[in-house]
């Protein structure tokens, strides 16, 4: 249990994902089985453990310690979990030989009734220490919350079974922990466990970026080209009965989006994006949002943003695998095969005729619906392949949206830029002439060379006005202020932000050491780009 | 006499008026009585000082040969007589040449622990239970979520992220004083004897410690002699917690931030200050060493000075034991 709760400590203490990544393989590497898949499940968020109420856990506490230092101690650590792995007597009497192994701790978690869970708990509790207190609780009170993905998960596991990501994102759904059989093929014990489970998901294929000189070395007449629609991707697999809704990182969000699960009555692999609204009247990105990272869904907002997919490909029908046919070859099954879908839940993604590519680039400049984002370029004779292949696919996005904005707030950053200033807040103007205002509209952290941090870090260094822990307040004022020319790629409306406003994928894309902080943009320039 | 006559709270520091004398002082006083080195409770500026001859040795470091009018060493465990007041010394374990005062007078007995620990610690004299009628606590970690762990482990993970970022240097963050000559000695007993590479800030006072008889092996300063980032690679650089956030900090190679403290038990400690490896090791006690050390004494009063009273007076109360907060100002409660 030890290894495991020291593990938790550290990865959610180290913010560089190639740490996270040495940290999780070397366990996979040091543990045994099971204790090691138990791990990975309860990272991946697939273990299954009775979950413990807060209530629970306090009145626990409460029989055991003054409830006043409990109160005193609890106010001042400020996490419930965390207070209580800290505060929890040892019995004096039954000091044991040796901690519970994770496999022990899972066991009689699973095992206990819902009665006795509050006893099994605290036994366990009983017979660990302050980390292993810590980790346990976390377990039964749900969410790790250690800032590591189940994508992340599955490359450390390739990373120690010197596999491709994209076979274990393939199999995954197949297993189940303690995923023992995993660890033997990934140690070159056995071979690659036979996937005998239904409705798996197959790994994405994904565009490179079009870069300045890609297009002319390219002929237009190789490539098929489609508007590329900014809602998530999904794969929507159903095989013998089982529907799976996967995203892009093959986890299953079916969860979500009942209504459309259940308008699933094939036996096909699709891929296509998931959007809201209906195929003729598709809602943006911030009502899609409406429907994201929920577990359920209430029948009044499913009513209010129905969930389609636009279909873009075709991987599987009736058994047969189409992953090795040309595009051109899919797109025709694909587009006989989506007649038969129920039309208010699925649509064909259009392809956008062109012969020369000045015109699509005035296709992609100028788009016919909001939604759309740039165009995707597929060649005609390309497989479907897993990864980020150079070549057969390439999305060219519209050009980003670019506002003016004066740097307001900047902190510390983590890991390698722990010395320097590297998180910026900045704002644009509001209020009335005479008496403006800077409102904050949202973060950055990169999009700057190294030489360009060292000169903002400078700058920051000598225009501070207020400190507050690993965050200060830079002089921004009409006469004084730098001016950052933020890109970012569309605005969603917040309740959360007092500017009202969100950004999307905000970077910085120039340092405008040139431009007085008075002339920055207005914060209406970019109300006006909501609606 | 009762005890409040004997020793009381002022705003220059705890006073003694049969004696005349204060216990840490604050302000610049006539006569001062210094429990350990650090800048808080050993300040200059005083007429006489009495010290034990490391702390004195330590103040002249930090302050100059000339930090007070007259100093005189107290040996541990011998009796000064100062206006008729007894005064002995004893071993406290906060860092080298800390002590706890006892003052008796009248058949009361007084002891002002200063900072103490009850863990074992190579760096120093281990603390002495020194029964008394009142006992004067710190209570830094005065709350039960304060639990040190025994600082082998916690040597042993610096250790272990070493093997497993040979390429990262390990930044510790230590105070100049005892905690950063405790990490050096408790590497060297892990048997780790590559250099440990240290900021200037902590030469003085590291080579005072080695000079003492305490082996820190081989150090050198953290300064760029070839010029390339790679010169720190998979190496341990100890420095006080404030230059990690400096520019200092930037000469070495994609830093694995560490601080060795005991306000690395609290996780959102740690995260605020955007330490990696968090390393819990205190020279303060922590809340099991402050209720034991307590009972040990005997003291059917315990007064709290800095740090989180309210909770220790509460669990005093509990045990049925008469305690009350001095409310003393001028200590830090966050160093350590």
């Amino acid at each position: 249990m030890n290894r495991f709760a020291e593990l938790l400590d550290r990865l959610v203490l180290t913010p560089s994902r190639n740490g996270k990544l040495k940290l999780l393989s070397d366990y996979f590497c040091t543990v045994e089985d099971p204790d090691r898949g138990l791990g990975l499940a309860a990272i991946t968020g697939d273990l299954n453990i009775a979950a413990v109420k807060p209530a629970m856990l306090r009145a626990l506490v409460a029989e055991r310690m003054d409830p006043v230092l409990f109160g005193y101690s609890y106010d001042y650590v400020g996490d419930l979990a965390e207070t209580v792995s800290l505060v929890w007597p040892t019995p004096q009497d039954s000091i044991p030989n040796r901690e519970p192994t994770l496999a022990e701790v899972v066991e009689k978690l699973q095992s206990a009734s819902r009665s006795d869970g509050p006893k099994v708990l605290a036994r366990l509790l009983d017979n660990s220490g302050i980390a292993a207190r810590f980790a346990i609780i976390k377990l039964v009170t749900g969410g790790l919350r250690i800032g590591v993905s189940a994508r992340l998960a599955k490359q450390a596991l390739a990373d120690f079974g010197k596999a491709d990501v994209a076979e274990i994102e393939e199999l995954w759904h197949g297993l189940a922990p303690p995923y023992s059989d995993l660890f033997a093929w990934l140690e070159g014990k056995t071979p690659k466990p036979e996937n005998a489970a239904k409705a798996l998901f197959r790994p994405v294929m994904l565009a490179h970026p079009v870069e300045d000189s890609d297009l002319a070395k390219l002929d237009p007449a190789d490539y098929a080209a489609e508007w590329k629609w900014d809602g998530i991707r999904v794969q929507v697999v159903s095989e013998g009965g089982v529907k799976r809704l996967y995203s892009r990182t093959s986890d299953n969000v079916a969860g979500a989006f009942p209504d459309l699960a259940d308008a699933v009555d094939f036996d096909a692999t699709l891929d296509g994006e998931l959007l809201v609204g209906s195929p003729s009247a598709t809602g943006t990105f911030s009502d899609l949002q409406q429907r994201l990272n929920r577990k359920s869904v209430s029948p009044k907002i499913r009513e209010r943003y129905p969930a389609f997919v636009r279909c873009y490909d075709l991987l599987q029908h009736d058994g047969e695998d189409l992953r090795g046919l040309p595009f051109r070859e899919r797109r025709t099954r694909l587009e006989a095969f989506a007649e038969k879908l129920e039309p208010t839940r699925f649509d064909l993604s259009p392809l956008v005729a062109f012969t020369a590519w000045p015109e699509l680039e005035a296709l992609r400049s100028a788009p016919p619906h909001p939604i759309i984002e740039g165009v995707m370029l597929k060649r005609w004779d390309s497989a479907y392949v897993a990864g980020r292949p150079k070549g057969p696919w390439f999305k060219w996005k519209r050009d980003p949206h670019t506002v003016d904005a004066v740097l307001m707030y900047a902190q510390r950053g983590h890991g390698k830029r722990s010395s320097f200033y590297s998180d910026y807040t900045f704002g644009v103007w509001s209020g009335p002439e005479g008496g403006e205002e800077l409102v904050p509209v949202g973060k950055a952290y990169f999009g700057f060379t190294d030489e360009e941090l060292k000169q903002i870090d400078k700058y920051v260094r000598d225009n501070t006005i207020e400190r507050f822990g690993p965050v200060r307040s830079v002089r921004a004022d009409r006469k004084n202020g730098l001016v950052l020319e933020i890109a970012f790629e569309g605005l969603n409306r917040s309740t959360r932000h007092k500017s009202g406003v969100a950004m999307r994928f905000p970077r910085i894309s120039r340092l405008r050491w040139d431009k007085p902080a008075a002339e920055a943009d207005r914060i209406e320039t970019l109300q006006a780009l909501l609606d | 006499m009762r005890a409040k006559d004997l020793l009381c709270p002022s705003p220059a520091g705890l006073y003694c008026p049969p004696g005349d004398f204060y216990i840490d002082a604050v302000r610049p006083v006539k006569r001062a009585l210094i429990t350990h080195g650090h800048s808080d409770h050993a300040r200059s500026g005083h007429q006489a000082v009495l010290a034990t001859r490391q702390t004195l040795d330590i103040m002249a470091l930090r302050y100059g040969e000339d930090f007070a009018g007259t100093t005189q060493a107290a040996a541990l465990g011998e009796t000064t007589d100062i206006n008729g007041v007894s005064v002995t010394f004893h071993p406290a374990g906060h860092v080298l040449g800390s002590a706890q005062i006892a003052v008796e007078y009248e058949g009361i007995r007084i002891v002002a622990s200063g900072d103490y620990k009850r863990m074992p610690d190579a760096t120093c004299q281990p603390f002495e239970v020194v029964p008394c009628d009142v006992f004067i606590t710190e209570a830094t970690f005065g709350l039960p979520v304060f639990r040190h762990p025994p600082d082998q482990e916690e040597i042993a993970r610096l250790l272990k992220s070493i093997e497993q970022f040979p390429e990262r240097a390990h930044l510790v963050g230590a105070y100049a004083l005892g905690k950063a000559q405790r990490v050096m000695r408790l590497i060297r007993d892990a048997g780790y004897d590559m250099p440990i590479y240290i900021h200037g800030a902590l030469a003085k006072l590291s080579d005072y410690y080695q000079s003492q008889g305490i082996d820190l092996g081989v150090l050198e300063p953290a300064t760029m002699e070839s010029g390339g980032k790679g010169d720190f690679a998979g190496a341990i650089v100890i420095g006080p917690p404030s230059a990690f956030a400096d520019r200092w900090a930037r000469r070495f190679p994609d830093p694995v931030s560490c601080f060795a403290s005991g306000w690395m038990r609290i996780r959102q400690r740690a995260k605020q200050r955007g330490v990696e490896l968090p390393l819990i090791i205190s020279d303060h006690s922590d809340w099991d060493e402050l209720t034991a050390t307590i009972h040990a004494t005997g003291a059917r009063e315990v007064w709290v000075t800095h740090g989180r009273e309210e909770a220790l007076v509460r669990w005093c109360e509990l045990e049925g034991i008469a305690a009350k907060p001095l409310h003393l100002v001028g200590y830090e409660d966050e160093g350590d």
